[in-house]
């Protein structure tokens, strides 16, 4: 079977460009399934049945949805394996932008749209940087110009990848995709394999359930904010290390 | 080492290369230029000085300074949508050309352009082949680079950058590391202005631009600083500007120009037209002697209709026309 991981933050296609390339790998008679992760809702598990892919969801409810997904993985690809799948695809939403749910020797996909802002390739860190194809998404409503712009920030933070533009509505760009999905190795298990980048460090009273506000309660892997900053020095507002914000 | 880095000064790289200086300065060598007189194997080990000569490669590549320029394309035919042979078997187009694509929605226009974006090798549903200058290309076409061989531009699309005119095309400018962009923004500027009709000024957003200044701007800026060779229109028929004058900008350019569309006065412009049905191209035709007698006609058409629309946007009534 062929794993391939997704990432990409919310609503920036994940789901419209998978069913698009899966399309392609349907007709010529591929059976393909997908493991949706998600935090507290999604109903696209439906709209995968739909266009006959096998769907699983994870919801991860009070838990970090990264972790969640990495805790769960291997059962997935178990189950995926069971069902007899050709290719199965991971779908999960990066949301703290500090994680990635990329795994190595697995191919990894971000799919990240036009309409985020053009610093949105900076902001989001693992998830793009450590991707071996980044797709691009809603390049038909805006000009050349800005989707130019964007894929060269793109290539900046992540020079190693391959971009693509796809269209997931109309799946312009998806047969091309769906190409690259077929040339991969195949995967009997991911037990033993590493994640690409560490998850982050968290573990404070918050995750533990506290909701007092107060530095009474505040117990475990807790950093403050240097809020002394001389005036009219210009800060993003926040510290450049990772681990801060999860 | 292909680039013999270890024979430069600072000053030399940064004048080469200069998106080496952001690079470095990402890599803990922040005040570099200002020690242009320091050689590079002074600044950076041997392992340092090989990372930066992949890294200058893969931004020769991105920014296509090591692309050999195209200066024809050809398509050669695979299968209509019924599996039979595409009745046009070759089709050749060159630096300068407009070329049309007409056919009804769902004939496969938008996979002609598909393929041609894809550098098909027969290795897409159509089973097309595409050459550049004559040879198989490789790879890069597909992967190395954002712009890849196909700019588009087409009605629905819009600016949604909060910037001005003149930041918007600073900031392309710069992601290009296209060289003079003052001379290019203005030149840019220019040519919109002349496109629109209305006249805009450089601190106008972006953003609160007409239709017709939009696309104005979107051909102007295609032409000077896209790297892609084709720029394909797409349905831009009423988007208030000359048309005329956009596709001789786009040809003094030297780019390959094609355009989906059904409007006469645009078809007629075009060298040649390209007929698609049932998947495939059906046939290619050049404008009669009759048909071009006839662009006169409609051109004197357009230009009335242009003129009641401005009586309109000056609160005129049209009793007379």
């Amino acid at each position: 079977m062929r794993f391939v991981t997704v990432s990409g933050p919310p609503s920036s296609g994940k789901t419209a460009v998978i069913i698009k390339t899966l399309e392609h790998l349907q007709k010529a008679g591929q059976q393909v399934g997908v493991v949706k992760f998600d935090c507290l809702f999604t109903d696209d598990d439906e709209l995968y049945r739909k266009n006959g892919i096998k769907v699983r969801k994870g919801l991860a409810g009070a838990l970090c949805p990264d972790h969640y997904f990495v805790s769960n993985v291997e059962e997935c690809v178990q189950w995926g394996q069971m069902e007899n799948l050709n290719v199965l695809v991971s779908e999960s939403a990066g949301l703290c932008n500090r994680c990635s749910p990329h795994i190595r020797e697995i191919l990894a996909v971000c799919v990240i749209d036009n309409l985020s802002g053009i610093n949105t390739p900076k902001k989001i860190g693992p998830m793009l940087k450590a991707a071996d194809i980044v797709i691009i998404t809603k390049g038909d409503i805006v000009s050349q110009a800005e989707r130019e712009v964007f894929a060269a920030r793109v290539h900046m933070v992540n020079s190693k990848a391959r971009i693509l533009h796809v269209n997931g509505i109309t799946g312009q760009g998806s047969f091309e995709l769906s190409t690259l999905w077929t040339e991969i190795e195949e995967t009997e298990t991911v037990e033993g394999k590493r994640l690409r980048f560490s998850m982050p460090a968290a573990l404070c009273s918050y995750c533990l359930g506290e909701t007092r506000i107060g530095s009474d309660f505040q117990m475990g892997n807790v950093r403050k904010m240097d809020l002394e900053m001389p005036t009219g020095v210009k800060t993003d507002g926040g510290p450049t290390d990772l681990g801060s914000n999860t | 080492m292909s680039r013999q880095l270890e024979t430069l000064k600072v000053a030399d790289l940064l004048a080469r290369w200069p998106f080496t200086e952001q690079h470095l300065a990402d890599n803990g060598h922040a005040e570099i230029a200002d020690r242009p007189e320091i050689s590079l194997t002074e600044l950076l080990d041997s392992e340092q000085l090989v990372n930066l000569d992949g890294f200058i490669g893969m931004m020769e590549d991105f920014l296509g300074s090591n692309e050999e320029k195209v200066s024809e394309i050809t398509i050669t035919g695979g299968r209509a949508k019924d599996g039979s042979d595409e009745p046009v078997q070759e089709l050749t187009v060159k630096v300068g050309d407009v070329v049309c694509i007409v056919g009804p929605t769902g004939s496969g226009k938008s996979r002609l352009l598909a393929d041609i974006e894809w550098v098909a090798r027969g290795d897409t549903p159509t089973g097309r082949h595409v050459t550049i200058n004559g040879q198989v290309p490789d790879d890069k076409w597909r992967f190395s680079s954002e712009y890849k061989l196909v700019a588009q531009l087409s009605q629905n699309m819009n600016f949604v950058m909060d910037l001005t005119v003149e930041e918007f095309l600073a900031l392309h400018a710069e992601s290009r590391q296209a060289s003079d962009p003052e001379e290019k923004i203005q030149r840019i500027w220019n040519w919109a202005n002349g496109l629109a009709g209305e006249p805009f000024a450089l601190d106008t957003p972006v953003t609160s631009l007409s239709g017709g200044q939009s696309r104005a701007l979107m051909i102007a800026d295609t032409a000077v600083l896209s790297a892609s060779p084709v720029v394909l229109i797409d349905e831009i028929e009423n988007a208030g500007i000359d048309r005329q004058q956009a596709l001789d900008i786009l040809i003094r350019e030297e780019k390959i120009v094609l355009m989906a569309t059904h409007d006469p006065i645009l078809a007629l412009m075009g060298d040649k037209r390209v007929i698609i049905n049932n998947g495939a191209m059906q046939k290619v035709i050049e404008p009669s002697a009759d048909e071009r007698a006839n662009l006169t006609e409609l051109r004197a058409l357009d230009a009335k209709l242009m003129k009641l629309r401005h009586r309109l946007r000056m609160g005129e009534r049209l009793d007379q026309i």
